[in-house]
C-alpha cells in the first residue's frame, strides 16, 4: 500500500533533494565548528550558517541577517521571547487560537505575576483585530499571536493587528509563524512585527531541530537569553555577549541542520512563496469541495474557504472517534494524519471540539490533486462503511 | 606574514566577519579572513585583513551597515 503523507502541519515531508545534499556536503567536506576558530573549515561552516541567515532575511524582508538568532524550533524562540521578555506586573495579550508553545509559557508566567488576557476568537477561529485593541492596557507589554492556527488553518489578521499597534510603539508584537513561514508572505516591516518566531522543518523544508527568531534592533537589551555559554566570540569575558545573534546562540549549533535549512529556504525563494501558496490553495480548495459532498456525515471546522486558511483542515466524522478514523485511514488507505488535540487545547475549546478533538489532514507543496482525490475517496469509504455498520 | 601595508577590521563575531567580508568583497576590494593576531586581541575569533590603501573605503563601506570595533594597522 502506498503511503499518503497528510501530516505536513506537524512536519513537512518529503523535503527537496537539495536539503539532504546540503547536509551531506557539509558533513562530508566541512564538518567543523562554525565561529570557533579562524581555520578554513570553521570559516566555511560559519559561511553556511551566515548564508542561511541571509536567505531567511530575504524571505521575511529583514534588512540585517544578524537580527536572526537560529534556534532549535519555534517553541524555543517563543520561550526566549516570553520567558526572557515578560516580568511580573507586565500585561500580555494573546488569542484563543494559540498552540501550547505559547499557552504553556504564558500560563507559567501568569503564575509568576504576569497578567494574561486571552482574546476570544469565533468558532471558526477568526480574530477580530478591534478586540485586540480593546484588550490593550496601560501596562500591556506584548501581543503574541499565531499567524495561522495549526488546528483549523485559520489565518489570523497579523497585518491589521500590527497596524493598530503602530500607535503603541512600546507594545512588542510577537508573531508565531510556525505554520506560515514559507507558506504565506511575511514582511516584518509591513506587518510591524518586533519578534518573529519560526520553525525550519515545516514550510521552510529544513530538517527537524532547526528554527529561528527575528528580534528587532534594540530589543536584545530587553529580552534575556534562556541559555548562556560559549559563543566563540568575546571569549575573554565571563559574561554573555549582548549583541545579536550570539546573545541567544550559546553552545555548538546544529550546523548540519542549518545547512539543510539554508537549502530549504533557498528552495522556497526559488519557487517563490506566491507559487507555494497558489499550489496549497488549489489543493485545499479541492479538498473542501470534496468534503461538501459529505456534509451530512462530516463536520468541518475552520473558515472552509481556501483563501482564508493554510493547507490544513480539521474535521470529524459523525459517530466515529478521531483516533478510530485516523487508524482506519492508515490501515486501509495508507493515509498518515493527526487526530486529537494537536497540542492546542485552547484552539479546540474555541471551535467547540475540546476534549473530543478532530482529525486533521494537512497538505503540503509536494501533494498533488490526485492525493486530494484519494483523501476524499478514503473519507467517502469510511462514511459508507459506517453507514453499513449502523444499518 | 604581517606587513605594515595591511590593516584588519576587528569585529564582534564570525557572523560579523562574514558579513563584513561580503560587503567589502562586494565593492571589489580584496580581503581575507584571518585569526585575530594576539597583539591586537585575546579573542579566539577571526578578523578581516585588507590592504592599508583601502582603509578609508572599507571604513566608509562598513559605517552604519555593520558594527565593528576598530580598524588597526597590522
Amino acid at each position: 500500500m502506498e503511503i499518503l503523507y497528510l501530516d505536513n502541519a506537524a512536519t513537512s515531508f518529503p523535503k527537496p533533494d537539495t536539503v539532504m545534499a546540503a547536509m551531506i556536503a557539509y558533513q562530508q567536506n566541512i564538518g567543523a565548528n562554525p565561529g570557533r576558530s579562524g581555520h578554513g573549515r570553521s570559516v566555511e561552516a560559519g559561511r553556511i550558517v551566515f548564508e542561511t541567515r541571509e536567505a531567511l532575511a530575504r524571505l521575511f524582508h529583514i534588512e540585517d541577517p544578524l537580527r536572526i538568532a537560529l534556534t532549535k524550533n519555534a517553541t524555543e524562540s517563543l520561550n526566549i521571547v516570553l520567558q526572557g521578555g515578560l516580568k511580573p506586573g507586565d500585561s500580555v495579550i494573546t488569542s484563543g487560537m494559540e498552540h501550547n508553545s505559547v499557552m504553556r509559557p504564558l500560563r507559567f508566567l501568569e503564575g509568576r505575576g504576569v497578567e494574561l488576557s486571552v482574546v476570544p476568537c469565533s468558532p471558526r477561529g477568526e480574530l477580530e483585530p478591534d478586540d485586540v485593541r480593546k484588550a490593550l492596557r496601560k501596562n500591556t507589554r506584548m501581543v503574541v499571536l499565531t499567524h495561522a492556527s495549526n488546528v483549523t488553518g485559520t489565518i489570523l489578521p497579523v497585518e491589521a493587528v500590527g497596524a493598530l499597534l503602530r500607535d503603541r510603539p512600546e507594545v512588542l508584537f510577537c508573531v508565531d509563524a510556525a505554520q506560515t513561514a514559507g507558506a504565506l508572505p511575511i514582511d516584518v516591516e509591513k506587518m510591524r512585527i518586533d519578534l518573529l518566531a519560526f520553525t525550519g522543518h515545516k514550510s521552510l523544508f529544513g530538517p527537524q531541530g532547526t528554527g529561528g527568531l527575528y528580534i528587532r534592533e534594540g530589543l536584545e537589551n530587553k529580552i534575556s537569553p534562556l541559555m548562556m555559554g560559549g559563543t566563540g566570540s568575546r571569549s575573554e569575558f565571563e559574561q554573555q555577549p549582548v549583541f545579536m545573534p550570539d546573545r541567544y546562540e550559546s553552545g555548538t549549533p546544529n550546523t548540519i541542520g542549518i545547512a539543510g535549512l539554508g537549502a530549504g529556504v533557498s528552495f522556497v525563494l526559488e519557487q517563490t512563496v506566491g507559487t507555494v501558496r497558489d499550489q496549497e490553495e488549489r489543493l485545499i480548495s479541492r479538498f473542501l469541495s470534496g468534503l461538501r459532498d459529505l456534509r451530512d456525515d462530516v463536520i468541518v471546522y475552520g473558515p472552509q474557504d481556501a483563501s482564508r486558511q493554510t493547507a490544513v483542515v480539521s474535521f470529524n466524522i459523525r459517530d466515529v472517534s478521531a483516533s478510530d478514523a485516523a487508524s482506519y485511514f492508515e490501515d486501509n488507505r495508507g493515509i498518515l494524519c493527526r487526530p486529537g488535540l494537536h497540542c492546542a487545547p485552547s484552539a479546540h475549546r474555541t471551535i467547540g471540539t475540546f476534549p473530543r478533538g478532530t482529525i486533521r489532514f494537512s497538505f503540503g507543496f509536494f501533494n498533488t490533486q490526485r492525493d486530494v482525490d484519494d483523501a476524499c475517496a478514503a473519507l467517502r469509504e469510511l462514511v459508507k462503511r459506517k453507514g453499513n455498520h449502523r444499518s | 606574514m604581517t606587513t605594515h601595508n595591511d590593516c584588519v577590521v576587528l569585529v564582534e563575531s564570525v557572523s560579523h566577519a562574514l558579513g563584513a567580508e561580503k560587503i567589502i568583497k562586494g565593492a571589489g576590494i580584496n580581503c581575507k579572513l584571518i585569526h585575530v593576531p594576539r597583539h591586537l586581541s585575546s579573542d579566539c575569533g577571526i578578523c578581516l585583513r585588507f590592504r592599508a590603501d583601502d582603509r578609508e573605503r572599507v571604513e566608509a563601506l562598513l559605517q552604519g551597515k555593520l558594527h565593528f570595533f576598530d580598524i588597526k594597522l597590522l
